[in-house]
């Protein structure tokens, strides 16, 4: 059991939430075409400081991350604050940690004000699949590179004569394990057959998913966290989440091909989640500071964890690892949490962690702990669905849940819950919030 | 020194004489004629120095060079001889300093204009900073001047006849890129090393001069004298197109341009002072020169009946449409507030920025903006269908339809939303602001501010303060306006404020003659003849034949029978012409056309039920048409609704365009002759109707032999 975890300053204070707001998020070319991850990371923490009502002077410190990298701005926090009439004196800096990057930005900012030396902070993700840095291969850069240093033309060409046509082609950043070379969906392929996975039960939860966030769409849940985007050229407003499937019906999904076994997969097009576009962030207070500032704050961070696992198997099971550490640093067991809410990258990878959770062998052997992390309650489990059909902008989505976690308490009158999040890496994170 | 001097000398280590200008409790440095001797007495000091290798001199102001002459001067001025006097003077200090031995070198950051650009040019050299502040250019033609100190003739000796006859034909400013480009300057460099560059170049003695760069075209029409013929006479037909031979500067520029590049530059210098002279005499740069001073003057009037304006950290604007769209754009852009627009549907939010953007667009593409500020002043705008972030705006303008039921429901929404001290501004060009503060809670946060269209573009804003707006507001709303970029003219309540009032009846009247069957083109060509930017038909059809209609009656009711607008105009409306927004108006919108030809739609007369036949002569049609305007503007001073002559001369020129040169309708008047005026306004009024009635304070006036200035 790892040790209890006091998410407190010195003089006990807690690390309150104060607000959370997101845009909208837009599958890969569509709404946010053309608009970059920073444009998007400004448009959402300048509608968020306005919302919050919040004089930009008193924010010490932002902390912003981005998975696909825009080489033109590498330190995307410094650049939302420089871009939107912030105070220039706020420091800023960026993370990256794949798919739990706005998880571990939120923790930076938590440790800063536990540390007492910051008292306000913003926290969050952007990514752009849709504006993405298109680079020259390995050879061919280097090849440019040399060209530039060479000094007579004899030596150009011999740089020249060396490259081939497939060396000179661009290419796209890939979804794909920089050191196994895996993508993601493979491993998701490869978890559903070590698993036992079917495709039905993959598709009934990305059905399950696509109905529920119809519902709390439509139910106005979303309106205080989700902006409108009036994103550049001005032509078109964009309201809505456009991955959400609306007339989601479970035959539907029976008929789309694997891809990536064609033969034996299960893993399709409508049980993973689509390249998205989209920001997120949260503003996060010192408890005495927020209250001092007439502020409610929204609920607390109670307790973090993140875990690392190999990666040529199960690379997505890091909400397994990281979940019981969360619990145990809360002092809590999974049937203390009144919500939880785990990122939904593939259906696969999703039933494979709940399968592991209810594991007793899972747990001795992976664990080292006695007994299974519990089953799940799906009455608590993704209440108004997941990223499956919300989208996932990597860097986005950890902040994402934490908001939408943290409202859904408020609506229940308050509580406990558990949001967590695999990555690539083999990472896993997972954070319990509380709301009075 | 016994007194507080105006240039300082330092002899720097490295035989530098530094001279620096800086005119104790002033802003800007400016240039007078009593300065000549102290600056003799400096160079004088220098050349008995043997030591002192070069001279830089520089200002001491923070963000100006010498930003022009101080033109008080001229109006202490009595004859042209005396001006040509105070010319003179200057190209004699200006031609010692150029024939000093040993190198000045200007050393230029912030604005270097008129005569603080002659100063420089006559400098050896010049080395500028790359600042956005520092500008240099010859704007003397806007005051209805010339360059008087040599600028006519070491400009073109500079950059060549070409360059120079734009710069000083439009007056316009350069930036320092610009200058550098066109060779006005030596060497651009930053602020910081300024004095170290122009040491530098001064030490390396006298720049030589290049030959203007020309290219085979440039040659032929600046060295060959067939050549020259023809650049001037191509240059004399163009400004004669833009000023209709109402401006009589531009015309005497080309003229002594001409003699000094024919004749050589002490010629040119001798016809320079004598022309100058004589434009200062002229009632054209008398009253461009009075529209400078009515400016400044109302730019130092900040507060409003003792109190301050209060900062505006946050604005919003009510209703995306063109207006709302310009007002959102203005106050991001020009005066680097955040805006938040509220519409009651997404497309109303993003066509007010997508208004601002494709602006801003443009600039970023000629490389006056980055990429990254142009994105940093639209992230500067944002939007929303709901009252969320209103919490803490100190102003809402609101820019929704012409209905008192939603502009009272508007400030409704704003008490309820916003802070108890928040200003609502109304943007209505029609109704009366008291009823829309009618049930206002707080009705002295409620004022008028009517901009006009297009805001980007339009440089007046009337401030229309109802009888219970707190002077509070009042001082906040002018300054609010002033950061936009605008001249704010503060009004009276009361239909049609002033510039739509003395606009409906000039307009009217225009009507009436038309449908006596002048012909149109006619007609527009008298009023532009007269001064005004565009003539009235065409001017109609630009605002929209309908608005027109609507804004009549309501003028009519509150204000009298004489704003009775002529009923035949139904049967256009009912022809659904309502100008160049469905392309049917009075003259023809066909895409075939050539640019900037414009070809009547005949059509029109034969629906009006008349037969175009020209009776009078232009100079009858626009007195005529002027005289109403006249009449109503002296209506508007004695009612109260403008607080001075003065501001109702600048609310013409700035709202509708009123001939510049003649003033203003004020000025104008008092050059006519009060008497004058009176007694044209009679015999319209026997011949036309009561509707040219003389207004009360025009026959006191008359009586009395007043005149308003």
């Amino acid at each position: 059991m790892a040790a209890q975890q006091n998410l407190t300053t010195h003089s006990g204070e807690r690390i309150a939430v104060v607000a959370g707001l997101r845009t909208p998020f837009a599958k890969q070319a569509t709404d946010f075409h053309g608009v970059s991850a920073l444009d998007m990371g400004k448009m959402v923490v300048n509608e968020m400081l306005i919302r919050a009502a919040l004089d930009p002077k008193l924010i010490d410190q932002v902390v912003y991350g981005q998975v696909v990298q825009m080489p033109a701005a590498p330190n995307i926090a410094r650049e939302i604050v420089l871009g939107t009439g912030m105070n220039v004196h706020t420091d800023a800096y960026s993370v990256t940690r794949a798919c739990a990057t706005s998880f571990q930005s939120v923790v930076n900012i938590t440790e800063s004000i536990m540390a007492g030396t910051v008292d306000i902070g913003v926290a969050g993700g952007a990514d752009s699949s849709s504006v993405v840095p298109i680079t020259a291969s390995k050879k061919f850069a280097r090849a440019l590179l040399d060209l530039s240093k060479a000094k007579t033309l004899m030596q150009r060409l011999d740089i020249i004569r060396k490259l081939g046509v497939k060396d000179i082609l661009p290419v796209p950043p890939a979804v794909a394990e920089y050191s196994t070379g895996l993508t993601m969906g493979q491993t998701a392929e490869q978890m559903a057959k070590t698993h036992g996975i079917t495709r039905q039960e993959q598709d009934e939860l990305a059905h399950r998913s696509h109905t529920l966030a119809t519902e709390t769409w439509q139910s106005g849940k979303l309106k205080d966290e989700v902006m409108v985007a009036y994103p550049e050229p001005y032509k078109k407003a964009f309201e809505m989440d456009n991955n959400v499937r609306t007339n989601s019906n479970l035959e539907g999904y029976a008929k789309l091909r694997p891809v990536f076994d064609k033969k034996h997969g299960t893993v399709t097009a409508a049980n993973a989640t689509p390249l998205t576009d989209g920001a997120s962030a949260v503003i996060l207070m010192r408890e005495g500071r927020a209250k001092e500032l007439g502020y409610t704050p929204l609920g607390y961070i109670k307790s973090y964890a993140f875990s690392a696992i190999d990666v040529y198997d199960d690379m997505l099971m890091g909400p397994s690892y990281a979940t019981p550490l969360a619990l145990d640093r809360a002092g809590m067991t999974l049937q203390d949490l009144d919500l939880i809410e785990m990122h939904e990258a593939f259906a696969a990878q999703t039933l494979a962690n709940l399968k592991m959770w209810s594991s007793d062998k899972f747990a001795k052997e992976k664990l080292g702990r006695d007994k299974a992390i519990g089953d799940v309650d799906w009455s608590k489990f993704n209440v108004n669905g997941g990223s499956l059909a919300y989208g996932h902008p990597f860097a986005a989505t950890g902040t994402r849940i934490i908001t939408q976690t943290i409202n859904e308490l408020r609506r229940r009158g308050g509580g406990v819950g558990l949001t967590t999040a695999c990555a690539a890496g083999g990472l896993g994170a997972a954070m319990i919030v509380e709301v009075e | 020194m016994s007194q507080q001097s105006i240039f300082s000398l330092e002899v720097k280590d490295n035989g530098i004489a530094v001279v620096t200008m800086d005119i104790p409790g002033e802003s800007m440095n400016t240039l007078r004629a009593e300065f000549a001797p102290e600056i003799r007495d400096v160079l004088g000091k220098i050349s008995n120095d043997s030591s002192v290798k070069g001279v830089v001199v520089i200002s001491g102001k923070k963000d100006s060079f010498i930003a022009g002459a101080d033109i008080s001067m001229l109006d202490a001025c009595n004859t042209a001889e005396e001006a040509e006097e105070l010319a003179r003077t200057g190209q004699q200090l200006f031609d010692e300093l150029e024939n000093f031995k040993i190198p000045v070198i200007a050393a230029i950051h912030g604005a270097c204009l008129g005569g603080g650009l002659e100063f420089a040019l006559a400098c050896h050299g010049r080395v500028c900073t790359s600042a956005d502040k520092t500008q240099l250019g010859l704007p003397e033609v806007q005051l209805g001047l010339l360059p008087g100190s040599g600028g006519t003739q070491r400009l073109p000796r500079l950059v060549g006849l070409q360059k120079s006859l734009d710069m000083i034909l439009t007056g316009k400013q350069l930036r320092a890129k610009q200058a550098l480009k066109m060779g006005l300057v030596d060497d651009m460099v930053p602020p910081s090393i300024l004095l170290d560059a122009a040491m530098k170049m001064a030490l390396a003695g006298k720049p030589q001069r290049k030959k203007v760069e020309l290219g085979l075209l440039g040659k032929a029409l600046e060295n060959v004298s067939m050549g020259r013929k023809v650049l001037f006479e191509q240059a004399q037909k163009k400004t004669l197109e833009k000023t209709r031979g109402n401006y009589p500067a531009p015309e005497m520029i080309l003229e002594v341009i001409e003699a000094g590049a024919n004749g050589g530059f002490k010629k040119g210098l001798t016809l320079e002072a004598k022309r100058f002279g004589q434009l200062c005499m002229t009632a054209e740069s008398k009253a461009l020169r009075s529209i400078f001073f009515a400016t400044t003057e109302m730019k130092k009037e900040t507060d409003f009946e003792g109190a301050e304006p209060q900062k505006v950290n946050k604005a919003a604007v009510l209703g995306g449409g063109l207006m709302g769209g310009g007002i959102a754009h203005v106050t991001v852009n020009k005066a680097g507030i955040p805006t938040r627009i509220k519409d009651i549907s997404h497309e109303g939010i993003t066509h007010a920025m997508r208004y601002g953007y494709d602006l801003l667009n443009k600039k970023v593409k000629r490389r006056f903006m980055s990429y990254a500020d142009m994105q940093a002043k639209m992230n500067m705008l944002t939007g929303s269908t709901e009252y969320i972030g209103f919490h803490d705006a100190d102003i809402v303008v609101e820019a929704v339809f012409e209905d008192l039921g939603l502009k009272q429901k508007m400030v409704a929404d704003v008490e309820e939303h916003c802070r108890e001290d928040t200003i609502f501004a109304t943007n209505t060009s029609s109704l009366p602001i008291h009823q829309i503060a009618e049930k206002a809670a707080k009705p002295e946060n409620v004022i008028g501010l009517h901009y006009f269209s297009p805001v980007d573009k339009m440089p007046l804003v009337e401030v229309i303060a109802h009888e219970k707006t707190s002077p509070q507001t009042i001082a906040t709303t002018v300054a609010f306006a002033r950061k936009q970029g605008k001249t704010p003219i503060v009004v009276k309540d009361g239909a049609g404020f002033y510039v739509n009032r003395i606009l409906a009846l000039y307009m009217n009247e225009a009507a009436n003659v038309l449908l006596e069957g002048e012909p149109i083109e006619h007609m527009d060509a008298a009023l532009m003849d007269f001064g005004f930017p565009v003539g009235p038909i065409t001017l109609l059809d630009e605002v929209g034949i309908d608005v027109g209609a609507k804004i009549s009656p309501i003028l009519e009711k509150e204000l009298g029978e004489r704003f009775i607008a002529p009923t035949a105009f139904d049967r256009l409306l009912n022809d659904d012409r309502k100008g160049k927004k469905n392309k049917k108006g009075f003259y023809l919108y066909d895409k075939k056309q050539k640019k900037g030809e414009k070809l009547v739609d005949e059509s029109v007369y034969k629906l009006l039920n008349i037969e175009p036949m020209q009776r009078l002569n232009r100079e009858e049609v626009a007195e005529r048409c002027v005289v109403q305007m006249l009449n109503e503007a002296a209506r508007c001073l004695e009612e109260g609704i403008i607080a001075s002559a003065r501001d109702g001369d600048i609310g013409a020129i700035f709202g509708i365009g009123f001939a510049p040169f003649r003033g203003g309708p004020f000025r104008y008047m008092d050059s006519l002759g009060i008497d004058n005026v009176v007694s044209k306004l009679k015999t319209y009024q026997q011949r036309h109707g009561e509707r040219f009635e003389p207004c009360a304070l025009l026959l006191e006036m008359a009586e009395q032999e007043k005149t308003f200035y």
